[in-house]
């Protein structure tokens, strides 16, 4: 029954640098998709850019929640080191692979210290920049169009709500395939 | 110049890297908020760079170059230091050309070549609370800051204009980011003010002693204080380089004897330097 465990990063350090760039990248300028390289190899169902960007970010310090099984949790648990976590409230960073929890469950920081809130790492079946969703705020010049394939149908009511309570409020990384795009708490979403 | 061999890939362990990353990710989420991070002991003082030089080590790869400048200046002790200290323990090409830097660590100055898109502004702080000389307690300039409580300030610049007739800030002038957060945009002078506003460019502060992480992400909206019977003025001295004869750019004053003389020249060395390049080439042709 066991199988042996997947590989994390090759090369741990510039592996993680180069991810975090594309991190930092997404961040700044919301609804760009950025594409990773790299051959890591995660446990289904993580995609690569979603456990890359956990093994970026996740370490002792980070309480993680996810929804993607006991081999994912494994694997997270070994090369991140991090605790895992069943609430979803008191959650650092949360991986979910199915419905995400519902973003008023979530830490979202406080009036004094906003950065406390939780970021959200949503694994999407498509990500495509130029069509769909007309983003705009701090990072776009006058707005980015984003398309995102396998969101739940409430995902823009509850934006909203997200949105309205900066500074606090979650952030959200898109994930598909090797392809991620960030939205910060601070961008507005228009359909259409 | 080698690599120094011994320490891990940009001097910073792993873990305080990725701690560095998350406040980073988290500042630039929300724009002008300064987000706490453990700083770590550098091997070098603090006042000297700590905050920018983790802030850079934590972003830097292979693949970038890196561009240090003090003043304005390449050549100066910091900047040099600093970009030694890179090119030792990450191997990174360095330059000293605005234009074909991806990361441009810097001590007080904005260089005067517009930044693109693909670039990363990384600036030393020394004070990131915009409120220091007015609130001394961090307690209670947290409280004002969630509650976008600015009027300390504006009292501040009112009583500037009572007593001088003009707002008399020349440097670390207080800017509102995207109309929530008052910012401290580190010492550089007023007239660097407006060249934040919508820069396509990533903006990255740290502030080593103080702690603290902050960011302003691309096309975000910058805007100096000021009130609409005393409008913000960068101030500029009026006269063109004695090297390059720029009448656009940030001038610094040198004297040169005892006796009251005294020139002004580009405080942007690599500005000034491609000007001269450039008339050199038309009087050759």
């Amino acid at each position: 029954m066991t199988q042996p465990l997947a590989a994390g990063f090759a090369d741990p350090v510039l592996e993680a640098q180069h991810c975090f760039r594309a991190l930092l990248e997404a961040m700044s300028r919301p609804g760009r998709v950025q594409r990773l390289a790299g051959a890591l190899a995660p446990p289904a169902p993580l995609n690569l850019a979603a456990a890359a960007a956990l093994l970026t970010l996740a370490d002792a310090d980070t309480p993680v929640w996810t929804d993607a099984g006991a081999d994912a949790e494994a694997w997270l648990r070994f090369h991140a080191g991090c605790p895992l976590v069943a609430e979803p409230g008191a959650a650092a960073l949360l991986l979910a692979c199915g419905a995400p929890p519902s973003p008023p469950a979530l830490e979202a920081g406080t009036e004094e210290e906003p950065h406390r809130a939780a970021t959200l790492i949503l694994q999407v079946t498509a990500l495509e920049e130029g069509t769909g969703w007309r983003l705009s705020g701090p990072g776009i010049e006058v707005a980015h169009r984003l398309r995102v394939a396998g969101l739940p149908a409430d995902f823009l009511v509850a934006w909203a709500t997200n949105r309205a309570r900066f500074p606090c409020g979650v952030d959200v990384v898109l994930c598909a395939g090797e392809r991620l795009a960030a939205l910060p708490r601070t961008v507005l979403i228009e359909e259409g | 110049m080698s690599t120094a061999t011994g320490y891990n890939f940009a001097y910073l362990d792993e873990d305080t890297k990725r701690m560095i990353r998350r406040a980073i990710l988290k500042a630039v989420a929300i724009p002008g908020h300064q987000v706490p991070f453990g700083s770590r002991e550098m091997p070098l003082p603090y006042g000297w760079g700590t905050g920018g030089i983790q802030v850079t080590a934590s972003i830097i790869g292979p693949q970038d170059r890196l561009k240090v400048i003090d003043q304005g200046a390449d050549d100066t002790t910091n900047a040099v230091s600093i970009r030694r200290f890179f090119a030792r323990v990450a191997g990174v090409p360095t330059t000293e050309r605005t234009s074909e830097a991806s990361i441009i660590q810097t001590r007080h100055r904005i260089p005067e070549t517009p930044l693109r898109e693909g670039q990363i502004l990384v600036y030393q702080v020394p004070m990131p609370e915009p409120l220091f000389r007015l609130e001394p307690r961090v307690a209670e300039t947290k409280r004002l800051h969630a509650m976008a409580d600015y009027g300390l300030m504006h009292v501040r610049l009112y009583e500037d204009i009572a007593r001088h007739g003009h707002i008399a800030i020349s440097y670390n002038y207080p800017v509102m980011v995207n109309g929530r957060y008052l910012m401290a945009p580190s010492p550089i002078p007023a007239f660097d003010n407006p060249k934040m506003d919508r820069m396509p460019a990533l903006q990255l502060f740290g502030a080593g002693r103080e702690k603290r992480i902050y960011a302003v992400p691309p096309y975000t909206a910058v805007r100096s204080l000021d009130f609409e019977d005393h409008p913000f003025e960068p101030v500029r001295a009026k006269a063109a380089c004695a090297l390059c004869g720029s009448r656009e750019s940030y001038l610094d004053e040198v004297v040169t004897d005892d006796r009251g003389g005294r020139m002004f020249l580009c405080s942007d060395t690599d500005y000034c330097g491609e000007r001269q390049a450039a008339v050199q080439r038309d009087a050759a042709e």
